[in-house]
């Protein structure tokens, strides 16, 4: 099936399976690479990025059903080369390890921002649930979403956003 | 020593929070094949036949392996790194589900899975042996043919018998239980993988692989494929977490070598999460009981324990080849016991091998969780405070170095000063007075304390070795003429931040930035030999050749800056990061000058060769011994038997922190694996062989809302061998925190009896605990 989806502000055209996932699809025919595969379940969420403004495991969804759609990845967070302060946010307070989660992580922060600003522990706790870290036992990555909240000149300028 | 440690952003963060970090799976090579397995359906099974025809006519299938391909080019089967032999491929029977069987090598990764399906097997199933307690009984299946020792495996004992004996006799009281470490998985969340790349005309190979230890696997390759070491170059780039898993060679790995000699190209394999958990490394699988005796007073007397080690089909173990049960005998923890006596008997089942991974510190996890079960239930015997009977028999300052009845010499340690922090920390007594209002009002709170001890750090050559490779690390240090650095090193990080922490521990020797020093590793031509990183031995052993190196190069610089400055090189001294004309201090020079004209033309006395660098292998004399003291507050419906963890004390001592934010995260992940695993991590097997955790919908890995914010505290206590006094953390806390999390729930279900509840602790096992009808933990019986 031809498929063409807008990742991260640029539109990809391609002939694909019907039965590629998304994850596939932006790492082995784009080959953005910031989105990872950790489990085949929906269950691990290293492969988050955003299906227009939402969140999903992109080894949940098909290729074809991203077709016509807008998709953002890590690759498509800093603006005009600079980084998000969720970005920021993760280095500065060791909110990372093996950094294997980190994109996907990174991802459902600013979502949770964008929605909330100022999340309490509770409410990013809640957020990540559905998303595992094997290295940092998830205190710095709510550490690191705290910290954007406070560093965050961004909030609310991203809703209708173009993700890029 | 010039101020480099302290807190600071790790160097590698900023391609990982970019999406800029290069794993396996990231990395495609023009030409790339695709290979997947076929795996085993069964747990024991002979294969009748194999029929790869219609997989080959798939057009885009461009080879198919078997055992007997393999097995034509001597790479059938491999050694392990504890000196057994496993089927990279199977040739005979098949011994776990999941054995890998065949391998198909396709044009795209989709259609390698594809024309899995087209291989028909013809299996004629075996009865199957997975209750390891009926491994050694007359008649049981045998798992093992090509070995003469049944499914025996190894029978080892350390400490004093008799003596053990004669003080249980004497003792007051004893104690003692069954209890399981089940077998649990460490689950990184990168799996396995490895593209290979072999390139018949130089005859070179290059694989790019999850591997903890690249060096290692260099020289295994080079003896299972018969390439000469020179031409293997192993590639490890970022890894996503390994926690053990990423030490072991995998037959995906020989099979993509395999397929990338046969077809030419360059061939990856990546498993997938059912793969990952159900043939790769395991970790525990102890059935242990245990004794503890002591006085009527409270004076722990001795220790006993068995042991029957499930090491499942192969004997694939990564440890010291000394120590078959790694290093358990270190059971007697931190106390000061008289006498001790371990005996364990490893055994072959069939399921997946493995035993000695996830952050286990080669089996010392089990050993704490058995000492410190064992010391709870002394304390409700003897109706005292469990915190009071842990300070009444922790070794003292005064007595360290230790010996331990079973042969450990304990470096250093202030054992009773880490248990006051925690339980200040944690409020104690305040928490008891809670603990009791709430029991009144039927309400289950739990307080578990558990305080370890670790030997991290393997180790002296003269002890330990893995498949003859004496335990040491080596580290190339190079300064360039304007002053900048490059250290190479042995050791592979998985997400700890050698990137950073290697480049403060050259920095604070050679009083530059740690910007200033960049840290190459995971890459087998461009560093020194090694054995990689597991067991926490990063720091304490490579860490130490990073210091050692950089010593040097300070020494020569002192040389050179005699030369430059025209004085004796011992009027020189090295004071905030120069080297100083004594009694002159404004006269002297820092590395960066001292480099360049190090570089120049600059005469240098006769003896002494140009440049600034400097290699060093590191042969460390002992173990460190980091310890620490846990307080677990949990809170238990008895109704639903669910587990709250509310709060979680922990007091690290690992000496001197080079980096306390990395020291501290490292702790925090330690944590979460000890609630993960004591709650809920666990591989369990049904009567046929079946693997019940195959996915992470089976397999659970903790979350935010099953982890606490920890209460972390420090105490130090320099390592008095190593160069700078650190010793390892990478696995204190996954180490420690398990018996932490079992005590206090156990705790929480006193009033019910419960004096012992295995692991994991699911809503189930502990509704059962209450009820009085526990069950096996392990397995799923039906």
């Amino acid at each position: 099936m031809k498929i063409t989806v807008t990742v991260n502000g640029t539109d990809y055209s391609r002939v694909v399976e019907p039965r590629l996932l998304l994850i596939h699809f932006l790492r082995d025919e784009l080959r953005l690479t910031g989105s990872h595969w950790g489990c085949d379940t929906s269950n691990c969420g290293a492969c988050v990025v955003w299906l227009d403004e939402t969140p999903v495991k992109s080894c949940t969804v098909l290729a074809v059903m991203a077709d016509g759609r807008r998709v953002t990845t890590i690759e498509g967070l800093p603006r005009n080369g600079a980084l998000d302060p969720v970005q920021e946010a993760f280095a500065a307070c060791h909110g990372l390890q093996c950094g294997f989660c980190t994109p996907g992580m990174i991802m459902t922060a600013r979502w949770l921002l964008d929605q909330n600003p100022d999340p309490s522990t509770e409410e990013i706790r809640e957020a990540i649930s559905g998303q595992v870290c094997r290295c940092t036992g998830y205190e710095n990555i709510v550490r690191s979403v705290r910290w954007a909240a406070k560093h965050d000149g961004r909030a609310g300028d991203r809703a209708g956003g173009d993700g890029a | 020593m010039t101020g480099a440690y302290g807190p600071r952003p790790r160097k590698e963060d900023a391609r990982f929070i970019r999406g800029q970090g290069t794993f396996v799976d990231d990395i495609a090579v023009p030409g790339m094949l695709h290979g997947a397995i076929l795996r085993s359906p069964l747990a024991h099974a002979r294969i009748v036949s194999l029929d790869v025809t219609a997989a080959l006519a798939h057009p885009a299938v461009v080879a198919v392996l078997t055992g007997d391909d393999l097995a034509e080019r001597g790479m059938a089967w491999m050694p392990t790194v504890f000196g057994d032999v496993q089927a990279v491929l199977a040739t005979d029977k098949v011994r776990f589900q999941g054995q890998e069987v065949a391998f198909v090598v396709a044009t795209d990764r989709y259609t390698a899975r594809d024309a899995l399906e087209l291989i028909a097997v013809d299996y004629e199933p075996l009865p199957p042996l997975i209750d390891a307690l009926t491994a050694l009984d007359p008649g049981a299946p045998v798992v093992r043919e090509d070995l003469p020792g049944g499914n025996r495996i190894f029978d080892w004992s350390a400490g004093d018998k008799a003596a053990t004996d004669a003080a249980f006799a004497a003792a007051d009281v004893v104690v003692g239980c069954d209890m399981i470490y089940p077998r649990s998985h460490p689950a990184p969340l990168e799996t396995c993988g490895a593209i290979a790349e072999y390139e018949a005309v130089g005859g070179r190979l290059t694989l790019t692989v999850t591997s903890q230890a690249p060096h290692a696997h260099r020289t295994m390759y080079a003896a299972i494929t018969g390439l000469p070491e020179h031409k293997i170059r192993i590639v490890s780039p970022d890894l996503g977490g390994g926690f053990g898993a990423k030490v072991p060679v995998y037959p995906g790995y020989l099979c993509a070598i395999a397929a990338s000699m046969a077809t030419g190209r360059p061939v990856k394999w990546v498993e997938d999460r059912s793969e990952n958990l159900m043939s790769t490394t395991f970790a525990r699988d102890y059935h242990m009981h245990g004794e503890i005796a002591a006085t009527a007073d409270g004076e722990i007397l001795a220790l006993r324990a068995r042991v029957l080690a499930d090491h499942g089909a192969f004997n694939a173990a990564a440890q010291p080849s000394k120590f078959p049960a790694g290093f358990f005998h270190i059971f007697t923890g931190s106390y000061q016991t008289r006498a001790a006596y371990c005996e364990v008997t490893g055994v072959f089942t069939n399921k997946a091998p493995g035993g000695v991974a996830y952050s286990c510190s080669f089996r010392i996890t089990e050993a704490v969780y058995l000492v410190e079960r064992l010391t709870d239930m002394l304390a409700r015997e003897l109706g005292m405070d469990p915190a009071e009977l842990r300070m009444r028999n922790l070794l003292r300052p005064e007595q360290f170095p230790y010996t331990t009845p079973a042969g450990w010499e304990y470096d250093s340690g202030d054992y009773p000063r880490a248990l006051r922090l925690a339980l200040d920390m944690a409020g104690y007594d305040e928490l008891r007075r809670e603990q009791a209002e709430r029991r009144a009002r039927g309400e289950y709170m739990g307080i578990g304390l558990s305080f370890f001890t670790e030997g991290v750090g393997a180790g002296p050559r003269s002890q330990m070795d893995i498949l003859g490779l004496a335990m040491s690390d080596g580290a190339d240090l190079r300064v360039h003429p304007t002053g900048k650095a490059v250290l190479a090193i042995s050791v592979q990080t998985q997400g700890q931040g050698h990137e950073t922490t290697f480049a403060q521990l050259v920095a604070n020797e050679l009083g530059i930035s740690p910007d200033d020093v960049d840290v190459v590793h995971g890459d087998t031509d461009r560093t020194p030999f090694g054995l990689g990183t597991y067991g926490s031995r990063s720091t304490p052993v490579s860490g130490a050749a990073a210091v050692v190196a950089a010593t040097r190069v300070r020494d020569r610089a002192r040389v050179v800056a005699a030369a430059m400055l025209e004085v004796a090189a011992d009027d020189l001294e090295w004071l905030d990061g120069k080297w100083r004309v004594r009694g002159d201090p404004d006269l002297g020079f820092g590395i960066a000058e001292i480099a360049r004209a190090a570089h120049s033309t600059l005469e240098l006395p006769a003896g002494v060769e140009g440049h600034l660098d400097a290699s060093a292998v590191y042969n460390p004399p002992n173990l460190t011994f980091p310890f620490g003291a846990y307080i677990c507050v949990t809170d238990v419906d008895p109704g639903t038997g669910e587990v709250r963890v509310r709060r979680f004390i922990a007091v690290d001592d690992c000496g001197v922190r080079i980096n306390p934010m990395i020291v501290e995260g490292q702790v925090h992940r330690g944590l979460a694996d000890g609630i993960g695993i004591a709650l809920m991590q666990s591989i369990v097997f049904d009567e046929t062989g079946n693997c019940l955790s195959g996915s992470l919908m089976d397999y659970l890995l903790p979350t935010s809302l099953e982890c606490p914010s920890p209460e972390l505290g420090e105490t130090v206590t320099p390592s008095p061998h190593h160069p700078v006094g650190a010793k390892g953390i990478g696995e204190s806390a996954t180490v420690g925190s398990p018996a932490a999390v079992v005590n206090s729930v156990v705790d929480a279900l006193a009033p019910f009896g419960v004096v012992h509840a295995d692991m994991p602790l699911t809503p189930g096992n502990v509704w059962r605990a209450i009820q009085g009808r526990p069950v096996r933990t392990d397995l799923s019986l039906g």
